[in-house]
């Protein structure tokens, strides 16, 4: 029998950033990750640190991503110290570029929105086309303009999980994989589960499957209706650096690479790429740099998004199995800083963060609500 | 740059020699078989620097020569980043270690195909 404070079932971004908050906090954490087979959005993600428009008709999630993001160097500094590794946090804003102008209609009217619900320290601007051009040169004359706020940022999103796992692991976090999670059953405080042909028990147990949430949550009266949601990204050979902002479909890393996406489909979970999606992304990507027509592609690569059915995470601790919580977002680089320092001390005992209160997963119950996500 | 190459071609059933033609390595006349690839020419030229990696900065020189590893980057006729092991060698080609990542330009790369 294996035993410990704290069970995190899957070892994504999500996962990995709860359970080394919750060792911080003291407690002995197991991770219980599937095998290779998994699908997983931590490793084929896009590294954005992104708050601009977030939480369009929910301020709380503006609000909460905008925490986040003024959290992330904290958790950057904590990484490098630890381990060593830079996760190559850059924030010097972010751009979301408009092919159109309703598109800059639209977003104005709902940057504005967001402003006079959350403060005046949500700040963004609008940058017509000249003035975009002025910050970023090798902006092509398709482009229409941009919104322009200051809380943006980027980050290398697999030197984060990296990093999440080392400093994690030094905290004494045990991560075991070929573990999927068929079975866990509850009784008298304690959470058993069957996971890699061996049995692993607990006095706690969060949920942080990512898609894998869905047929879980049920076991522990929970409710978790993710759905997967495909993202395809292209990805350059290393380049001179010459994008200094991080764009909503185009930016370049630390290392010289230069990543476009990403496309939204609703094909299930199937993980494959499409030449015609692929071809419209390259397109786009043109579009908005010109330049990149000379660029030489080297990979393309497709992931599942973990989406629920309003775009907004799903935090809940179950009543009826207490002990038991659910985490799960679409956002998991940009939140990754709340789930550390946030969601993992709650977890481990701390108080309910009163920040949460919107993102219950129990919301999707109530048959009189229509939801649509805005990813 | 060594001379003395680790790699010799393969002797045909043919008697007749390979052609040859002239290529240009960072300013220094080649002369190679016909009808290999770029790479294929300038390991056996004896050369084992290719580029220098992009993060680091180190010497590479090409490991699959089969068009995967991207370790054979070099300038041919003024175009960055081509994988030398995919380009046959054509006589008058001019070629220059690539250093550090590619800077990308407008179009009007010379030597553009
Ligand atoms: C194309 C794309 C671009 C994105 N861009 C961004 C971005 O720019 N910024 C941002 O913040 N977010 C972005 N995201 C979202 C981000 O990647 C995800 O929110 C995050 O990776 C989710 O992490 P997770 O741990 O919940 O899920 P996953 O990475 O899917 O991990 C879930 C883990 O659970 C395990 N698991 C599943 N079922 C079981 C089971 N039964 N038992 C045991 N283990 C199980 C799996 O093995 C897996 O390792 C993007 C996503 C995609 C697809
Ligand atoms: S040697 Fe590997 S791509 Fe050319």
């Amino acid at each position: 029998m294996n035993t410990s404070d704290l069970l995190v079932i899957g070892g994504g971004l999500v996962g990995a950033s709860v359970a080394l908050g919750a060792a911080r906090s003291g407690l002995k954490v197991t991770v219980l990750d599937e095998d290779d087979v998994a699908f997983r959005a931590s490793r084929g993600n896009f590294g954005l640190v992104w708050v601009q428009s977030k939480g369009f008709t929910l301020p709380d999630y503006a609000r909460w991503s905008l925490a986040s993001a003024q959290s992330w160097p904290e958790l950057s500094a904590y990484l490098k110290e630890r381990t060593g590794i830079d996760v190559e946090l850059k924030q010097p804003g972010g751009l979301h570029l408009c092919l159109s102008q309703e598109e800059m209609d639209t977003r104005k009217e709902r940057l504005q929105w967001l402003q006079d619900e959350v403060g005046p320290h949500y700040q963004f601007e609008m940058l017509d086309y000249d003035e975009l051009r002025k910050r970023v040169p090798l902006v092509g004359p398709d482009v229409v303009g941009a919104t322009y706020t200051p809380m943006d940022g980027h980050t290398n999103p697999l030197k984060l999980f990296r990093a999440l796992y080392d400093a994690a692991g030094k905290e004494g976090v045990q991560f075991k994989t070929g573990c999927g999670t068929e079975d866990i059953s509850y009784a008298n405080g304690i959470f058993t589960v069957k996971a890699g042909g061996k049995v692993w028990q607990a006095p706690k147990l969060v949920l942080a499957a990512g898609l894998g949430n869905n047929k879980l949550a049920p076991k522990v009266g929970l409710y978790a209706p993710v759905e997967p949601n495909r993202g395809e990204v292209l990805i350059s050979e290393r380049l001179r650096p010459m994008l200094s902002y991080p764009t909503n479909f185009v930016r370049q890393t630390d290392e010289g690479t230069v990543q476009i996406g990403d496309s939204h489909e609703d094909v299930g979970f199937d993980d494959g790429t499409i030449t015609s999606v692929l071809g419209g992304i390259a397109k786009r990507g043109i579009k908005c740099f010109p330049i990149l027509a000379n660029a030489n592609l080297v990979r393309a690569w497709a992931a599942l998004r973990v989406m629920s059915p309003d775009g907004y995470p799903i935090y809940q601790a179950s009543e009826s199995h207490p002990g038991a919580f659910v985490v799960t977002c679409h956002s998991g680089v940009t939140l990754a800083a709340n789930h550390v320092m946030r969601i993992a001390p709650w977890i481990a005992g701390g108080a309910y963060p009163d920040a949460i209160r919107e993102f219950k997963g129990d919301r999707f119950l109530n048959k009189n609500l229509v939801f649509t996500n805005g990813h | 740059m060594a001379t003395n190459s680790l790699f010799r071609p393969l002797q045909g059933p043919s008697s007749t020699p390979a052609r040859s033609v002239k290529i240009e390595f960072d300013g220094r006349a080649l002369q190679v078989q016909e009808g290999v690839s770029v790479a294929a020419a300038l390991l056996s030229a004896g050369v084992s620097r290719f580029r220098t990696s992009v993060v680091s900065e180190t010497p590479r020189a090409p490991y699959c020569m089969m068009g995967v590893c991207f370790e054979c980057l070099v300038e041919i006729d003024g175009q960055a980043s081509r994988q030398s092991c995919l380009v046959q060698v054509r006589d008058g080609m001019k070629i220059q270690t690539q250093r550090g990542p590619r800077a990308l330009t407008d179009g009007t790369e010379a030597g553009n195909e």
